[in-house]
């Protein structure tokens, strides 16, 4: 027998089989779409949060909760608020699946991250809700 | 995590340097990488100053000098150098390119020279792009028909659905899109990369190809496909001048519209 010793290989798949791996998970295209259509959203919503604001300056607690009360506008509140956490999530997501490798603490910090992007967005609808109802 | 700085072992080290010969005027320095697995040693950059006086107008025509003067040990790839087989690709000056199309003269100052950035390197400038041929061939690149082809032996094509595979045949294969690409260099392993995409959009785009939804379902992934995120360095460095950018785009585009 010859010596075969020499550095252990850890890998003897073949490259085809690694290429191929797990197989297409038959998923993607709604997310890439949602991150296409919240960001499109985005920019008329910003817009109007943005000059909503401005011209909220200096107003009563009384004068922003009438402002929000509005049928229309809080609604186009709470869809900024969807929209805004929607696409934070998503963008959020992409960064940790390019960078973060390891199967565990990818899943745990997408859960962290859905988690807060939850209770972010529920924060803000609720306040929204409250401001239009109790004033 | 990504790894963002290189193992201490993956260091580059300055080289040794060798000086042009007496008496040249036109002289230009070369830094080239060096590693080979067989000393031990870190990476290293050596400098060849080269007489271009003396030396054909591209950079393969250094490296060929180079070897065949100063350091036969100087290892790199190459055939046609006429840019059509895409054996010397390589980073020169920062960018992926053919060295057989670079010219000289359009690198200011010296000519830095580095393998294809995030493969394993084999030798000196020469990857191991075993994974990127794996992939290549994961995509199924030929012909799929269920329709026997018809007694005269040729598929027919009109003039409009061959036009579709204009910017996609040229492709050579040469990889320096897919080595330009950071999605390619974080997730390589699971992201099939620009070149392979293209390659997989140029039968998606055939008419004679009866397997497109099938090709579709194959690239349907959040990382085979979806790691693209339009960074467009593929399509600024294609030495051929193809957009594998635009490819990509037109297989998610495929994609929604299949949705409904």
């Amino acid at each position: 027998m010859a010596d075969t010793k020499g550095p252990e290989i850890a890998i003897r798949r073949s490259m085809l089989g690694r290429a191929r791996g797990l197989g297409a998970a038959k998923s993607g295209t709604a997310h890439w779409w949602a991150m296409k259509a919240t960001s499109l959203a985005l920019i008329p919503l910003t817009l109007w949060m943005l000059g909503s604001m401005i011209g909220l300056q200096g107003a009563t607690r009384a004068q922003v909760a009438a402002w929000a009360g509005g049928p229309i506008t809080a609604t186009l509140l709470l869809a900024t608020i969807a929209a805004l956490f929607h696409h934070m999530y998503l963008g959020v997501q992409t960064v940790i699946e390019d960078y973060i490798h390891n199967e565990r603490p990818r899943i745990a910090w997408l859960m962290v991250t859905k988690g807060v992007a939850w209770l972010l967005g529920l924060a803000s609808a609720i306040s929204v809700l409250k401001l239009a109802f109790t004033g | 995590m990504a790894n963002f700085s290189l193992p201490a072992n993956s260091r580059v080290q300055p080289g040794t340097t060798h000086k042009a010969p007496a008496g040249a005027k036109n002289v230009r320095a070369f830094n080239i990488y060096r590693w080979s697995a067989d000393d031990g040693q870190n990476p290293r950059t050596d400098t060849f100053e080269i007489d271009l006086d003396a030396c054909g107008p591209m950079v393969l025509d250094a490296l060929i000098k180079i070897k065949n003067e100063v350091d036969p040990t100087l290892t790199f790839r190459r055939s046609c150098r006429e840019g059509i087989c895409g054996s010397c690709a390589m980073n020169i000056d920062g960018t992926n390119t053919l060295a057989c199309l670079k010219p000289i003269e359009e690198v200011a100052g010296e000519v830095k020279i580095n393998p294809l950035p995030h493969m394993p390197v084999v030798k000196d400038l020469v990857p191991d792009l075993s994974q990127a041929y794996a992939q290549l061939r994961s995509i199924e690149p030929w012909l799929k028909s269920d329709t026997p082809a018809p007694p005269d032996g040729e598929r027919l094509q009109s003039k409009e659905e061959r036009a579709k595979l204009d910017g996609m045949w040229e492709c050579i294969l040469c990889f320096c899109c897919s080595t330009a690409c950071p999605s390619y260099w974080w997730n390589g392993d699971r992201f099939l990369g620009p070149a392979v995409l293209l390659a997989a959009y140029r039968w998606i785009a055939d008419s004679r190809d009866e397997a497109t939804g099938a090709r579709l379902d194959a690239l349907h992934d959040p990382f085979k496909l979806y790691r693209c995120h339009t960074i467009m360095n593929c399509t600024q460095t294609c030495p051929k001048g193809l957009n594998p950018a635009k490819a990509i785009g037109e297989i998610k585009a495929l994609m929604v519209e299949r949705e409904g």
